[in-house]
């Protein structure tokens, strides 16, 4: 049976984690391929590196990180943060990255996300869609618009039929951020998320909001996500991957346990 | 020496790692020279079957890869690498495979048996059910998690070819094996310890 993915998120900016001071036992808590390692020690289905660097000349510091980090950990590896060619596609796949994500560059030129489809493949393209609830002016809600810049810029674009409308350009996968939730800690926007789940017929990947396991379980249950995406409960500790998928299995969720898996040598 | 043939299909980076991480060393190449002079040959590959396959023939790789398997060398197609070894495929209109095995490749199901909507690609962990313990897989046992990334699947044309199935809206042949080809529809490059495993035991079969 297909397995819902744990994928925890680090931000990179100029080749190093941002919010450095967590993993306070670590060696170097600072260096994205030794976090890389530790999560997939801890039995992490997938990674993603949501690269923040704001300077133009470090751009290429997320290479090396790719580079080092495809050496050492064999699984599916997601790459975000100022895609805007298919050069930078193309480079970021070369060094070795399985997926990229593509935000805003997608917004500003949808076409950009068929072209980029055709020519490395629907499995390698992942839209990320930042959303908020819009409330009408009766004050009651009216669905989710689609913003950019970390949620300032809004595009009046509906959610659900942008994710729609990126999954016919040849997008492979949906990561969705819910703006209002996200840095709460309050939990994932369950409606958002179930809305887009089941308008579109490829996987969705929850983000935005986790602060407990409990959390987690929603998104996969009530919000029909087929993946969740974390970045402060697991980087702070709060909680190990392990712990995570227990939780979850315990919940009836269908889980990739690692410890116990058949396996011999 | 592992040849990883490199026919501008997606990143074989990981795929040569993997095997230097297990003790095998690899090179990726394109050089039918090379290729001639492997003891194993890998076809990995990741995109569109038609691409794929007019690829192979302008790098003139066909003849490598029928010469690989005609000396009998350990053969190992990943992923699309794998669904080219086939007679043909449905995908984005009919295209012509290898012919290398008898089989098609065709579009996975929209909906489960029970008309339950299933998200296409088929991505993520899923378990293996072994059929046949071919050499690639010795000390892995059914239950084992391998990740896959497909919208199209193998149906081979005698049930015999099958080594291992997984679930996913149907069963599907997510393994083969005949002689020394062995061709997988998971990535073993990107399934952690089992995949390593696999890869590990691809580089010791003689």
């Amino acid at each position: 049976m297909l397995t819902k993915r744990i994928i925890p998120c680090l931000d990179v900016k100029d080749g190093r984690v941002v919010k450095g001071v967590a993993f306070v036992n670590l060696r170097d808590a600072g260096d994205p391929v030794y976090v890389a390692k530790v999560y997939d020690q801890e039995g992490a289905d997938e990674l993603c590196f949501l690269d923040i660097t704001a300077s133009h000349e470090n751009r290429d510091t997320i290479l090396d990180v790719v580079v080092r980090t495809a050496e050492q950990v064999f699984m599916p590896l997601t790459v975000g943060g100022g895609i805007r060619t298919i050069e930078d596609i193309r480079r970021l796949l070369e060094a070795g990255a399985d997926k990229v994500s593509i935000n805003t560059a997608a917004v500003q030129n949808p076409e950009f996300v068929k072209a980029a489809a055709n020519r490395f493949g629907s499995q390698c393209i992942v839209v990320a869609i930042d959303a908020k609830c819009l409330t009408s002016c009766d004050g009651s809600a009216s669905g989710w618009g689609v913003f950019t810049h970390g949620g300032r810029k809004e595009t009046g674009l509906d959610a659900v039929a942008w994710a729609q409308k990126m999954m016919d350009y040849g997008a492979g996968e949906i990561l969705l951020t819910s703006m209002d939730r996200d840095g709460t800690k309050d939990g994932y926007d369950l409606g958002l998320t179930a809305a887009i789940s089941e308008g579109v017929s490829i996987p969705v990947i929850a983000s935005g909001g986790a602060g407990t396991l409990h959390h987690l379980y929603e998104a996969l249950s009530v919000g029909k996500a087929d993946a969740v995406l974390a970045a402060s409960i697991f980087h702070y500790q709060t909680y190990t991957i392990g712990q995570a998928k227990s939780y979850l299995a315990d919940q009836g969720v269908p889980i990739r346990q690692v410890q116990g898996c058949a396996f011999s040598a | 020496m592992i040849a990883i043939i490199d026919y501008d299909m997606g990143n074989l980076r990981s795929v040569q790692k993997a095997f230097e991480v297990v003790g095998h060393q690899a090179v990726v190449t394109r050089d039918c020279g090379i290729i001639d002079q492997a003891s194993h040959v890998v076809l990995p590959g990741v995109g569109a079957f038609g691409d794929c396959m007019n690829n192979l023939h302008r790098y003139g790789l066909v003849d490598p890869i029928h010469r690989a398997i005609r000396d009998d060398k350990p053969f190992l197609g990943i992923c699309l690498g794998y669904q080219v070894l086939f007679e043909e495929s449905e995908e984005f209109g009919i295209h012509k495979g290898l012919g290398i095995l008898p089989g098609k490749v065709k579009a996975m199901p929209l909906v489960d048996s029970r008309r339950h909507a299933l998200k296409i690609p088929h991505m993520g962990w899923n378990t293996l059910q072994i059929e046949q313990a071919a050499p690639p897989l010795k000390g892995i046992e059914s239950g084992a998690f391998v990740y896959f990334v497909h919208s199209f699947y193998v149906e081979p044309a005698h049930p015999s070819l099958t080594c291992t199935t997984t679930e996913y809206g149907i069963s599907f042949a997510s393994s083969v094996w005949k002689g020394k080809v062995f061709a997988s529809q998971f990535h073993p490059e990107k399934s952690q310890t089992i995949g390593l495993h696999i890869l590990k035991n691809f580089g010791n079969w003689q």
